[in-house]
């Protein structure tokens, strides 16, 4: 495995201001293997952007371990090879990108590792395309759309040659091409680079795409599975408020009323083609 | 009913004689009625926000008029400041513009200048925060010990308390999660039936606006793509798609069942909906009890 997250706990440090101290991450395993695509999603609060911020060592366990391909990221002297392995892209893309020009934002990263030039040259272009934005290279970036900015952000993570990117809620404030172009790069990143991805999101419909869903509550994992297992489990979600697919929730409901439903459906297209057999 | 906004041939231009000019919004016409709430779509860069900041005079429309109450805001350019109280704009993440002591005072300022005072005044906070579902005893909170959600309703509150004629969100559930849409959403709702004002809502969740939206304004490369009945508007879905657009994934979902050939009706927007028409339907043939 290439993330192992241990019984870790976490808390914001609010005992200056007498309040209680809760725990924002609350007793969380998981474990993340090399070339997977994982999806995390939960409420505003649930604990899944601290949890990510454990994934390079940007937080630290109050109590038990994180380790990156097998470094334990509370040791300081690995702090920089795991931030080199994992990379981090935020929601929003205006507080990422901090040069005038695409090319020199995603030279940032490396130049700050002092890599040799030319390779900067070499791993910029190949970031640029690996995204889809080779063509914008000498744009100015906030020039571009949201969904562009965030791809150059990703390539940005990309140029340090990570080997896992954590994204924190990329596609939040974008439209929905913005998000498509996005997630298509994600996918293409993780099928062809066998990068592996943990997506933050709130969009279930993005969710299902992952190869598996954690679901985070109360700082804690509700449940774990491959897409169709955790949005077949319409009744627990709902119990804690979060979302369905409208597909798996249109599914479910006709099947409580005694529908012929063999499985709840994810996409709008495998829901259209289960109730034409059911309405057949 | 009488239109509360008309805009007559509309038209904006960004850097005009500069090498960068753009036109944003390029000979838009439409009217808005009083009490309406209106869904405004459209793909990043389509216009929309440059079209809605020139509904409350926040920018000069480089041609064209737009009249509120029939009177062309910009008649008299020393009082556009009135037009602002009048047309209350809630803008993106607006939470990041809270920045009062208090959560009271930061509602009252929009309010307190447009002239409001004494228990007038309190009246307006108190009433915005019930809107926006702020318990009593948060107004005397900071604003920065809020939640994130909060933070936004205490934002939009502010706006509230100004008893705009017309109030426009721009994507006011962007980033929240799906309860904190939800319960905003709701409020949205509430405080549109209640106190009967135009609402025009900003979004990018086609499912949102086909929940509350009684017409929807598509906005497509500077120009008005469609202004039609939410349904009208969502029954176009291929149309949509083309322009970066989407329909919600159940409006989706039966419309390919109506091609093939199923009898249904030719726009659903929700998931209740879907499934009223698609139970009964189950009855009537004994596929379901």
């Amino acid at each position: 495995m290439f993330i192992q997250v241990e019984n870790v706990c976490f808390s914001y440090d609010n005992v200056d201001e007498g309040l209680p101290v809760k725990n924002a991450v609350d007793g969380v395993s998981l474990t993340v293997n090399k070339g997977e695509f994982v999806a995390v999603i939960g409420h505003n609060g649930c604990g899944k952007s601290t949890l990510a911020k454990h994934l390079n060592a940007m937080l630290l366990p109050d109590s038990g371990k994180v380790y990156v391909d097998g470094d334990d990221t509370s040791d300081e002297n690995k702090t920089w090879d795991i931030r080199e392995k994992v990379g981090l892209v935020l929601q929003n893309p205006d507080n990422q990108l901090v040069a005038s020009i695409v090319e020199e934002d995603v030279a940032f990263g490396p130049e700050n590792l002092g890599v040799d030039p030319k390779i900067i040259r070499e791993r910029v272009d190949w970031a640029l395309k690996a995204v889809g934005m080779y063509e914008y290279r000498t744009h100015a970036p906030h020039k571009l759309s949201g969904g562009q900015k965030q791809r150059v952000a990703i390539a940005g993570v990309l140029a340090i040659r990570p080997q896992c990117i954590v994204l924190d809620e990329p596609t939040a404030m974008l439209d929905p091409n913005g998000r498509d172009e996005v997630m298509d790069t994600l996918h293409k990143l993780n099928r062809e680079l066998g990068i592996t991805v943990v997506l933050i999101t709130h969009y279930m419909e993005e969710a299902v795409t992952a190869g598996r869903v954690i679901v985070m509550d109360g700082g804690r994992v509700l449940t774990e599975g491959t897409p169709r297992e955790v949005f077949s489990q319409v009744e627990l979600l709902k119990k804690h408020r979060l979302d369905v697919p409208q597909a798996a929730e249109l599914a479910f409901r006709l099947k409580g009323c005694g529908a012929n439903i063999p499985a709840i459906p994810l996409s709008a297209e495998e829901c259209a083609a289960m109730l034409r057999e059911v309405l057949q | 009913m009488s239109a509360i906004l008309e805009l007559k041939n509309l038209s904006f231009v960004y850097g005009a004689g500069t090498p960068f000019e753009k036109k944003a919004v390029d000979d838009v016409s439409l009217s808005i009625e009083q009490g309406e709430l209106i869904g405004i779509i459209g793909h990043t860069g389509s216009g929309k926000s440059t079209l809605v900041q020139m509904l409350n005079g926040l920018m000069k429309p480089s041609q064209g008029q737009v009249l509120l109450g029939g009177k062309n805001i910009w008649e008299n350019p020393k009082k556009i400041r009135d037009i602002r109280f009048r047309v209350g704009m809630v803008f993106q993440y607006p939470e990041y513009q809270l920045f009062e002591e208090t959560v009271y005072k930061d509602i009252a300022f929009g309010a307190a200048n447009k002239g409001l005072t004494g228990d007038e005044l309190d009246h307006a906070v108190r009433r915005a925060a019930e809107f926006t579902g702020l318990r009593p005893d948060m107004l005397e909170k900071s604003p920065f010990d809020l939640s994130g959600g909060e933070k936004r309703r205490a934002a939009i509150a502010g706006v509230i308390a100004m008893n705009p004629e017309v109030l426009i969100l721009d994507e006011p559930t962007a980033g929240l999660d799906p309860m904190g849409r939800e319960l905003l959403l709701s409020q949205i709702i509430h405080y549109h039936k209640e106190k009967g004002n135009t609402v025009l809502l900003v979004s990018h969740s086609m499912e949102d606006i086909a929940r509350v939206a009684d017409r929807v304004l598509v906005m497509n490369r500077s120009h008005l793509f469609m202004l039609d009945r939410t349904r009208e508007v969502f029954a176009h879905g291929d149309e949509l798609e083309k322009i970066g657009l989407r329909v919600p994934q159940v409006t989706k979902i039966m419309q390919a069942l109506r091609e093939q050939g199923i009898d249904l009706p030719d726009s659903v927007l929700t998931v209740d909906e879907a499934f009223d028409t698609l139970s009964s339907l189950l009855q009537r043939e004994g596929k379901i009890w």
